[in-house]
Parts: C-alpha cells; structure tokens; sequence
C-alpha cells in the first residue's frame, strides 16, 4: 500500500502511520521521538480527560495523551494493550496513545487535500489535511494542534 | 582580556555590593576608621583595576569619589549629603558595569555632574576641616589618631601582609593623608602603582579563605545537581530492586554506593548553599534611602545572615523579602512624630532575623510600627467581596490579617512611590507558596508586625512521604506533615462527622479532615469505611488539617520534577517524581489542598466548635450565655436573652409563705423557684437570683453562683429527662446543663400559662411554629402559649406544608429561615402561592438578621423577621400581625 512517486519534482513527507479505531492517520516522522509500549502509567486525578496519565520513559516523565478521546472517538474496548507515539513539544515529552502504529510512508505534499467540510469538528480541529490512498484515507495529525489542548479546556 | 574583564567585572560587583553596606554603617558610625579604610581600600581597588583596563570614565568616577572620601578619612564631618553623593556615584559605577558587560565596552558617555558634585564637596572641605576638628577636639583626638595613627597601620598591614607589592604604595598613601596632605597629590601616587598592582590587591585582601577557594560557574554547578538528582533516583531505583531480592550480592556493594550517593548529594547541595546575607546585603541601602524619603528614622537589624540555604531558593526569596522590608519601612513604621506622640522611640525598628529549623529556614520581618489595622482590612475584605459581614464578624484577627495577602489588596491610603499600589503581598506570597514554603503575619495594633517565612532549604531534592488513595500512590512533602494517627473504629482516635464535615479529635482539638480521595476526586469516599484510615495530619501557616488516605508506606527522597505544562493548572500538585519502582507519582502541594477547601477549613480554633453527633439541634451561630450553678458543681446555663435581670437580694428580705419562698422585689411579691431541690436558699448574705419577667410578672430562679457570660454555639447534644432540663451542651469547653425556662414559669405561678389563656380566650389564635431546633421550639413554645396562641410545632418546613394540605388552617406562622431541606424563604413562597394560605402571615425568626437576608425575606412575602433571640421583638410582631388581622377581618 505505499503510494510513492519516485521521481516527482514534489515534497516529500514521511510519515509515520498509525491507526486509532479503524481510521488510519499520519504523524510527520520529523516530529516522532520514539515509539513505546506504555506501562506503568500513573494516572492524574483532577486532569483533562484527554491526559490518560504519566509515565517514566527513560528517566523522562511523560504525559499520555488518550487520542481517543482527543478526537472523540469511543473508548476502547478491546484489551488490547495501546502503543504510544513520543513526542516532544516545547521542551516536554508527550506520548500519544493509538492503538497501533503501522509503517512509514512518503506521501507528496501535493496529493494532499484540505479536511471535507463536513469533518467531525473534532477531527478537524487537529488535522492538517488528507491523502487519499489506495483504499483508504489518511488523515494528517497537526501534532502542535493536538497538543494545545490546554488552551480549550481552560477555555471550556 | 576577556577573562580578566569578567573576573573585574564579578569582584567589582561584590566589591560596589560591600561598599554599600559598609558606607550605611559609616553614616551612622562616622568615627569607625576601620570602616572608611575597608570601603577607602575597595574604592581604591576598583579605581586601580579600572585605570589598568583602560576604563577612564569609570577611573574618573572612583577617583572623584575616592578624594571625597580621603577627605573623610581627614576628619572632615561625615553629612548625609556626602554620603548620598558617594552612593550615587557607586550607583553610577553600576550602572557602567552593567552596560560594559552587555557590551564588552565601556559605554560613551559623561559623568561631569557627579564629578562636579564631587568636586565641589571636595573642595568645600578645608572650610569644613579646621571647624570640624575644632568642635569635635576631644573627641577627634581619639579618632585622629585612630585615623592616622598607628591604628591605620595595623589595618593595613593585616589585609595586605600577603600582597607585598602594594603595601609599599598604600603605606605611602596613608602617610600622605597622615600629614593632612592636600587632596591632589594622594590620589596620584595612588592611582598610578594602582594600576599595576590593584588586581592581585583586591585576590588577597580577601586574605587566605580566597586561595582556597575558586571560582565556578552556576551553570555548572546546576548540571552537577541534575546528575546528582538522578543519582539518586537511579540509586533509590536499585534500593528497590534489591529490597525484592532478599539475598542479592548487591546489597553490600549497594549499600556502599547508596551512601556515598547521599555524601556526594550532600557535598553537592553544599556548594549551591548561600548565605542568606547575600539577599540581605542591598537592605541597608534600600532602608537608608527610604528612611530619607519618607523623613523617617529607620534601623535595620539583622540576625543570623551567615544563615545557609540553596542559592535557587535565595535567589526566589531575595525579592519578596526587599518588598516587605520596604513596606515595614512604608506602611509598618510611623512617622518620627507619631512616635514620638505614642510614647516610642523616635527611631523605629526593622528586624530581620533567620534561622534554622528542621529542614527549613526560617525568616522573620519584624518592625515595631503601627501593626496592621484590623478594621481596615476587613472592611476592605469586605467591599472586595472577599468575605460578607456575617463571615467576618466570626474570624478572628489573624484569619483577617491573612487577607493583606490576597490578590489587589492594598490598605495603604495613598499611593507612594514605595508602596501602595496593589501588586503586593500576594506576589511575595505568590513567591514563597512557589518554593513551597509558607508565610505567616502576626501583628498587634500599635505594637508592630511580624511576618514569618518558612522555607525550604532546598527545592530540588525533598524528603517525602508516600502515601496510597483510592489505589494511587502520592508523595507529600515531609515539610508539612507534622504527625501520623491512625483512626479506627474503636480506638481513641476515629473520624466523626459535623454533618457532612469530618473531622477528628486529637488531643482535645478537632482537627478537620480531608479525604485526600475525594478531593482529587479519585472516587466519592463512600464506600471506603468512613471511620477508618490513616490521617496525615498537616500544617500550611496556621492551619492545621488531616489528610484521610488509605496507607502509608514510607518516606522518601524524591527529586521534584516540574509536572508538564498541561497539569500545571491542578492546584493540588506542586510536581511529580520518579520513585525507586520507575513509577511516577504526584507530589501532592498541601498548600493547594488548604486552599481548596478553603473556608471549611478556617477552623483552627476548632477547641471551640463543638462536635455534634445529633444534627437535628444544630445551631450555627453563637449565642449569649448565662452560665451558672445551681445544685451542683456542674455548670447550667442559660441564654442570656431570656433572662431580664441578674439580682442580688439580701438572704434576710426572703420570706416564707405557703409553701413558697417569696421576695418582695419592686412593689411586688416576686416569687422564688428553685432549679432543683438541692439548691439551698441562702439565709444570710446576698442571693443570686435570675430574674423572668413577663407581662408585668416576675419570677425569681434561685442559683447558687452566677459564673460568667459566654459567647458559644449552643449544640445540644444530649437530651434530657429531668425536667427543667432541656439539655446538655458543650459551653467553653464544659458540658453544661441547659435550663428550660419554660418549665420554671409555671411553677412560679400555676396559672400564668392558663390565665393568658384565659384572657386571649375570645381571640386565641392559632401559631404554626416551624423549627428544625428541639431547643427552640422548647424554648419559645411556653413564650409564644404565653403570649396567647394555641401553637403547633413542627420540625421542619416540609412537615408545614404537609400540615396545611392536610387541610389544617393557622392564623399565622412562625419559621426559622436556615432549616435542612426546604428553608423559611422557599416554605414562605409555597404558603403564598397557595390561594387558600395566601393571606397568613408569616414571621420569619432568624439568626440571619443580614440586610440581604431580609431584603430577601421581604420578596418571597415575610411579612416580618425578627432575630431569633428577640423575644420582645417577636412578641410586638405577633401583635401588629394579629392587629393587621382584626382589622381586616
């Protein structure tokens, strides 16, 4: 399922995809630290509902993410153990919660479509745009975007 | 050059920083000789220093200075003038050296009026001189040969011993100024070898400690703490790991490296230690030019500045602490004649003290000045919406005083340029919560203030304890805690309730808890057994409060880590940490969690409230006590309100008459009861006797010793049997018998209820009296039979209404306004909108007496209110109600 085009004159981006519920997004691998296996994650009483709690990874706290519920998505109902997607943002490490994480791909900067209009709010309000590939769609995660949830729950 | 920049630029920022302080001391001290020759020695240095970098503008100015102060050294007299001007000139140097080290140069510029002034000074002084020392002869003599006698010599030659270069040229300097010579030819020899020689000077005037000592940068010194932190993480991380492997060959070796860990912690922690002086050290110069501001007389004393605490910590306090110094000097300290009106010296003091205590340092401001005034702060709390009347009619003067710390609050009159502009203490209080440390006012109106900062040494590496709720385990910081009580059912200590409120009885206190889980609303606490658990009893300033949690492992060591920006805002955390099992835990920020439950937790007088185990006779608000004894030692009381007078009456006027004891009291038989058969009637001396009266007759109750008068709340937690007894409450921490008037009044009188009755035969009405108060509807039932009302009493508004659906009809009703569930302003809106019940009037009786509440009370259709102890004043009301009635119909 790669979509390359060798040879085009296009940007390039890589990305790193992972796939929450059954829908597939990307995440620009510039902005990947690492992917891992959360365990031993403390939850936080009194915070976000989005923040699924802190880990020690490497010496280094973590904030969890649940991106389920970051996009308002249902809970998860398998047992399935989630991965995570480390990310640094301003100087503080952040994993992303999904449920699995699938390969790199190299998609062209200009096959890619702006969010249907129609996009859950949710959704859109953290994607950057869409590709379309074979059989499937990937929805771009603005990764700044879905971090800035601080703002809109103080703002809420 | 650039390293030697740098070191010129730190040794002569220290060096300004001394002079400083050193030129206050003189001012006050002008025959100190050792003083001037320290900040003469300094001045010097940096004028030399300045002259061998090729900085002549900064030359210039030391120079300028340097003569003025040579002519100190000459006798002239040392004015406030001269020394403002010195300073400003050393203020200017600063200001040179910040620019030269932004920009590696020195900045262009003049600084011809400060050299004029001090030129003019300078040269102003021969006048000066003769006159000087021809006044001060006596004492001069002494100083003089202080100054260029021998005395000079042994100064110099101690600092200087190591430095044999300079000492040839500073020996000659001194024996210029020691034959008064002019000022032009000392600065010359001075400046010119100083230019040569001053920088390995200034090395070893610091005499030996400096060669053992170096320089390193704080950047350096910090990334040493980093790794030293997770050293002792990693460590606690392998303590753990061997704690489950009981018969590791680790543990030895581990042992070892666990406590070379903490040396290596400790020596680290050591080099970032500070004393606290060096935040102290721009005070005298701050209090000095504020003294001359604000035309006040001001001593700064200062305690304990060679007092240690981390440099990160120091650098957060440095602040505050200038602030509150300026506002004890502002706002604290009065006017010379002020003082001088009151009776105290004319100089008033600012005392800085530090210390240590435990694993903290404290600080304390003290000033002798006007105290903090407490009316004023609470009506300003009050208008800021802070707290209402009610609220603050109840705290006492510290919780008031607490508000100078609150957002925007500034009781100063005027706005001066020191002080007085809202942005105050709730910055410095802003400040200290941040490092974790807690401050506190203690102030006595015309006495003086003091505020005492708690601290903690060190941020980065707290002990804590870890403790385990709803599950999750939490760190909190051992600063705070100040005792461990396990509370279970049967055992001495177990968790009862006021109403919904835990709370706990430790050594005669109550102390009021928090369920750590349901703060952080981890679950609800309900199904947890409410009577159990460990309560980690804590203390923020003066309140002191239990944490509930489900257990307690151990202490230990965490290093805080800052929590990520998206927890910041959870008030209940101060950070989080890694601990020995890799997991993260929160640190828990008592500060925080006293603020969060806020009011409720304003108890720490709790000596005074009672516990309650029956809700139903709960009354909030204090009443007016007649306590008293009659019988037996016990104390009985009763409220104050019902009685109308305290009498003496002379044992002899008692009189013995059918069966009864009678006095004549006002033109009239009075007769006497007494409380219960034990109570002997007196028959010599004077006799006590509480006076009833109503509708002209009155009733004298017999008691042996009238006690006191006390405000309490009035909890009846015990019910009685004995008549005349309604009660037994809690008063001033005894249990108290609490008397029922109402039974007493018939005994004086068989017929006082049943003549009223008997007089209102024709229009008896009917009274619906609605209170949750056993102890009031008691207490105002007999009152409101005797004021001629057939009177129904229910306990609760609910129970009203069901009354009246029941199709009972009342001619009025009576109700308490503040009942559980429905309340008298919701009971007053159903009766109203009802059409059959819509014209009774309703008299609402409350402690509540607030404007508000009865603006309120007059909207939902009280036709009056009256306090809930104004007996009279319900009585009038009834009447006018009644009247209102008869008219009508």
């Amino acid at each position: 399922m790669t979509n390359v085009n060798d040879n085009h004159d296009g940007n390039f981006v890589e990305f790193v995809t992972v796939l929450i519920t059954d829908q597939l997004f990307g995440l620009p691998i510039s902005r990947v630290q690492d992917v891992f296996m959360p365990v031993n994650m403390t939850r936080v009483p009194l915070s976000t509902p989005e923040i699924a709690g802190v880990l020690n990874l490497r010496g280094r706290i973590v904030t969890s993410i649940d991106m389920r519920c970051r996009l308002g998505l249902p809970k998860k109902d398998d047992n399935r153990t989630p991965m995570a997607v480390g990310i640094e943002y301003k100087g503080e490490s952040y994993g992303l919660l999904i449920d699995s994480v699938g390969e790199v791909l190299k998609l062209d900067e200009s096959t890619r479509e702006p969010n249907p209009v129609n996009l859950d709010a949710r959704l859109a309000r953290v994607s950057a745009g869409v590709h379309r590939l074979d059989g499937q769609l990937l929805v771009v995660l603005d990764v700044d975007r879905v971090l800035e949830l601080g703002n809109e729950a103080l703002a809420a | 050059m650039d390293d030697l920049l740098r070191e010129f630029l730190t040794e002569t920022n220290e060096s300004l920083d001394v002079v400083d302080v050193e030129l206050v001391r003189f001012e006050q001290d002008p025959n100190n000789a050792k003083i001037l020759d320290n900040i003469f020695r300094l001045v010097h240095t940096i004028k030399g220093t300045c002259g061998f970098l090729g900085l002549p503008r900064l030359e210039a100015l030391a120079h300028a200075a340097e003569t003025l102060m040579g002519k100190f050294r000459d006798g002239m007299p040392v004015t406030g003038d001269a020394v403002t001007l010195i300073l400003s000139t050393i203020d200017r140097i600063k200001q040179i050296l910040e620019e030269l080290e932004a920009q590696q140069q020195e900045p262009a510029g003049q600084d011809r009026d400060l050299i004029d002034e001090l030129e003019r000074m300078v040269v102003e002084a021969p006048a000066a001189k003769p006159h000087a020392q021809a006044e001060a002869e006596t004492k001069a003599e002494a100083e003089t040969k202080e100054a260029a006698g021998s005395l000079v010599y042994q100064i110099l030659e101690r600092p200087l011993r190591p430095g044999e270069v300079s000492l040839d040229d500073l020996e000659k300097a001194f024996r210029d100024t020691a034959v008064e010579a002019p000022p032009p030819p000392k600065p010359k020899p001075a400046a010119k070898p100083g230019k040569a020689v001053a920088p390995p000077e200034e090395e070893k005037s610091d005499s030996k400690v400096s060669s053992q000592s170096i320089r390193v940068n704080v950047e350096t010194l910090e990334h040493l703490m980093t790794m030293v932190s997770e050293l002792v993480l990693t460590r606690n991380q392998l303590l753990e790991i061997v704690r489950r492997h009981e018969d590791s060959e680790f543990k030895v070796p581990l042992q070892r490296l666990s406590n070379v860990t903490a040396e290596l912690q400790e020596g680290v922690m050591k080099t970032r230690m500070q004393p606290i002086g060096n935040a102290w050290q721009k005070l005298p110069r701050i209090v000095r030019d504020l003294a001359t501001e604000l035309n006040k007389h001001i001593e700064l004393e200062m305690h304990g500045a060679e007092t240690e605490l981390d440099r990160q910590v120091l650098d957060l306090i440095k602040d505050p602490l200038t602030h509150m110094v300026r506002n004890s000097a502002d706002h604290g300290l009065e006017n010379p004649a002020e003082r001088r009106a009151l009776g105290k010296p004319e100089k008033g003091t600012i005392r800085l003290s530090a210390y240590h205590e435990g694993g903290h340092i404290i600080i304390e401001i003290a000033d002798d000045g006007r105290g903090l005034n407490t009316e004023k702060i609470k009506s300003k709390a009050i208008s800021n919406g802070l707290i209402n009347e009610a609220q603050a009619e109840k705290m006492t003067d510290q919780q008031i005083h607490k508000f100078i710390f609150a957002a925007g609050f500034s009781t100063a009159q005027k706005v001066t340029s020191v002080s007085g502009r809202g942005v105050g203490m709730d910055v410095v209080r802003n400040n200290i919560d941040q490092i974790g440390g807690t401050v506190e006012v203690n102030s006595v109106l015309g006495e003086g203030s003091s505020f005492v900062i708690k601290i903690p040494l060190t941020l980065a590496i707290v002990s804590a304890l870890i403790v385990e709720s709803g599950g999750d385990r939490f760190a909190i910081p051992q600063l705070s805690v100040i005792e461990l009580v396990r509370a279970q059912t049967n055992s001495e200590h177990r968790i009862e309730r006021i109403k919904d409120t835990p709370v706990l009885r430790l050594r005669n206190k109550l102390l009021p808890l928090i369920h750590l889980k349901r703060i952080l609303k981890i679950d609800d606490g309900t199904n947890s057994e409410p009577e159990n658990g460990f309560i980690v009893v804590t203390q923020v300033g003066s309140q002191t409060f239990g944490i509930v949690v489900d257990g307690v492992f151990h202490t230990e060591e965490i290093v805080v880590k800052p929590m990520s920006t998206k927890l910041r805002h959870i008030a209940m955390f101060s950070g989080n940490t890694i601990l020995g099992d890799g997991s993260v835990i929160m640190i828990i920020d008592p500060n925080g969690i006293a603020r969060s439950v806020g009011s409720s937790v304003t108890t720490q007088h709790a000596t005074e409230a009672q516990e309650n185990d029956d809700h139903h006779v709960t009354v909030e608000d204090t009443t007016s006590m007649l306590v008293f004894r009659a019988g037996s030692p016990e104390p009985k009381a009763v409220p104050l309100s019902l009685v109308t007078r305290l009498e003496e009456v002379d044992a002899k006027k008692i009189e013995h008459s059918n069966g009864r004891h009678l006095v004549q009291y006002r033109g009239q038989l009075m007769p006497l009861v007494r409380v219960t058969d034990q109570v002997a009637i007196r028959t010599e001396g004077a006799q006590p006797l509480l006076v009833f009266s109503d509708e002209g007759r009155s009733m004298g109750l017999v008691v042996d010793e009238i006690v006191d008068i006390v405000e309490d709340r009035l909890n009846i937690e015990v019910g009685s049997d004995t008549p005349g007894v309604l009660g037994s409450a809690v008063v001033k921490g005894q249990a108290t018998e609490i008397i029922d008037v109402g039974y007493f009044l018939p005994l004086a009188f068989e017929d006082w209820l049943r003549r009223k009755e008997q007089n209102n035969l024709s229009s008896a009405r009917t009274l619906l009296f609605v209170d949750d108060s056993a102890f009031f509807r008691n207490m105002l039932t007999p009152v409101l039979k005797a004021a001629g009302y057939s009177v129904t009493t229910v306990g609760s508004a609910d129970d009203a209404i069901r009354l009246m659906k029941n199709g009972q009809e009342f001619d009025v009703i009576v109700t308490d306004i503040d009942m559980p569930g429905m309340n008298g302003f919701e009971l007053a809106q159903t009766v109203h909108s009802d059409t059959k019940t819509a014209n009774v009037p309703i008299i609402a009786l409350s402690s509540m007496t607030s404007a508000e509440a009865i603006e309120r009370g007059r909207q939902v259709g009280f036709h009056d209110y009256v306090a809930k102890f104004d007996r009279p004043g319900l009585i009038a009301a009834l009447k006018e109600q009644s009247a209102a009635l008869a008219d009508a119909a």
